[in-house]
């Protein structure tokens, strides 16, 4: 970091950061696949041993990527998904009992997560009428003739999310499809921390090219880069 | 069946491609034709898989394997890109699945009490796309149909195909009713039909192809 000014008191390192976190609390994630998740937060969350905790996010990555390394270890009670397919012990856990899975298809649960950063209490969507575990237990609504349900929104109490570069206000951009959820994610937690790959100073980030205003983001570390190997390698 | 699917594409489309064999259908485009291929992620304008090496690990598709992005491409958030979806954006979706009915009923997601791996973006895709093609094996392991009167899993999403590509035989749906358009010319209608656990109209001129 050097001289980089703290201006606004949001850069922090790790271990401020793990201040935040406890047993049995909502932790929403950014990332698709572990491709966007913050890899220092996860380490330190399994480092700290959590349990019982909800985790919201678009998967369960992979055993050994991504939030996957949390779910696999058994720290969660309860996910918020569209998908689990690539990450067997999930579907392991959640077959045992150990692990409950709510199921949102994949862009009603982004806009879910929007809606909860958007300060808006629940959307209508038309997606999922056909089946019975979507609309199980959901309120419909029928607008101008048209069948929807109601989806409610989400937020979490701490948002981790992974950015390419910060401001010292927090202004976040991404790096290509590494963006995913994250700026969305950014927005929906009640605290949110930001693990980036470098920090610039204020001004160096042209403002049109800012995609999450530091508005929203209250705490931003230094990554220590992805400490997984991709599925691919 | 990919070559059979790159024949539905044609420039200027969005084209939305499922995990599997829907993957492989760019390999059989002609290498001039512009189409801009969509991915959940937030990728509008996926090139080719990057030589060994040469992989960014901050530039996957939807399954989490490396892509290249082509000239005009772009980046956006989850939301927006299924908002591309829900409003009628993407063109076409070719995805695999488990099962489909002969009134173009897709189910893809789930196998209760056995495979559970989820829906992902499946039920968007399915159900706003504005065409949907189903690439899959005719029948299972066990060789039981996979086109079935009724799904007896649960549905992705209902009345969405418009057309199924299988390693026998193509269908079209057209109002709710399966009609065969083609089959390979190492197969029969005949054949066709006993491996479809359904009836079907069979087009006038059916045409033999190899593929």
């Amino acid at each position: 970091m050097g001289k980089l000014a703290n201006s606004f008191h949001k850069i922090a390192a790790l271990n401020q950061a793990m201040e935040y976190f406890q047993d049995g609390m909502t932790i929403m994630f950014g990332g698709f696949g572990g491709v966007g998740s913050p890899p220092a937060l996860i380490g330190a969350i399994l480092e700290k041993d959590l349990k019982e905790l909800t985790l919201i996010g678009n998967d369960t990555g992979f055993p050994e990527i991504g939030i996957g390394k949390i779910v696999s270890r058994g720290m969660a009670r309860k996910v918020i998904v569209s998908h689990i397919g690539s990450n067997p012990v999930a579907g392991k856990l959640m077959n045992e009992g150990l692990l409950e899975v709510e199921f949102s298809p994949q862009g009603t649960l982004a806009e879910r997560i929007r809606a909860g950063g958007m300060g808006i209490g629940a959307i209508l969507v038309d997606i999922g009428l056909d089946n019975e575990m979507v609309i199980q237990g959901k309120q419909q609504f029928i607008l101008n003739g048209r069948d929807y349900l109601v989806e409610p929104a989400l937020t979490a109490e701490v948002s981790i999310v992974y950015a390419r570069k910060a401001d010292p206000y927090g202004n976040l951009i991404y790096d290509k499809s590494a963006r995913n959820t994250n700026p969305l994610v950014a927005m929906a937690g009640n605290y949110t921390i930001a693990e980036v790959e470098e920090i610039v100073p204020l001004g160096a980030l042209n403002p049109e090219e800012i995609v999450t205003p530091g508005v929203f983001v209250d705490m931003v570390i230094p990554t220590c880069g992805v400490n997984w190997k991709w599925a691919w390698e | 069946m990919a070559r059979r699917a790159a024949l539905e594409i044609s420039p200027g489309m969005v084209v939305n491609l499922g995990i599997g064999i829907p993957s492989l259908v760019p390999n059989f485009l002609p290498p001039d034709m512009h189409v801009m291929f969509h991915a959940e992620n937030g990728i509008t304008g996926m090139g080719a898989t990057p030589h060994a090496g040469e992989e960014d690990e901050a530039l996957c598709n939807a399954g989490g394997f490396p892509v290249t992005v082509v000239p005009g491409a772009s980046y956006c958030d989850s939301a927006t890109a299924f908002g591309m979806i829900r409003r009628g954006r993407v063109d076409l979706s070719i995805l695999g699945s488990l099962q489909v009915s002969g009134k173009g009923d897709l189910a893809n997601w789930i196998i209760p009490g056995k495979k559970v791996p989820g829906m992902g973006g499946a039920m968007e895709l399915a159900s706003k796309a504005k065409k949907l093609i189903v690439l899959m094996s005719h029948t299972d392991k066990a060789g039981n149909p996979k086109i079935v009167d009724e799904c007896t899993l649960p549905l992705t999403s209902g009345r969405c195909v418009d057309l199924v590509i299988t390693d026998l035989a193509v269908f079209k749906v057209s109002n709710q009713k399966l009609i065969l358009i083609e089959h390979r010319n190492t197969s029969s209608v005949e054949e066709v039909a006993a491996k479809t656990g359904c009836t079907f109209e069979v087009q006038d001129n059916v045409k033999k192809v190899a593929y």
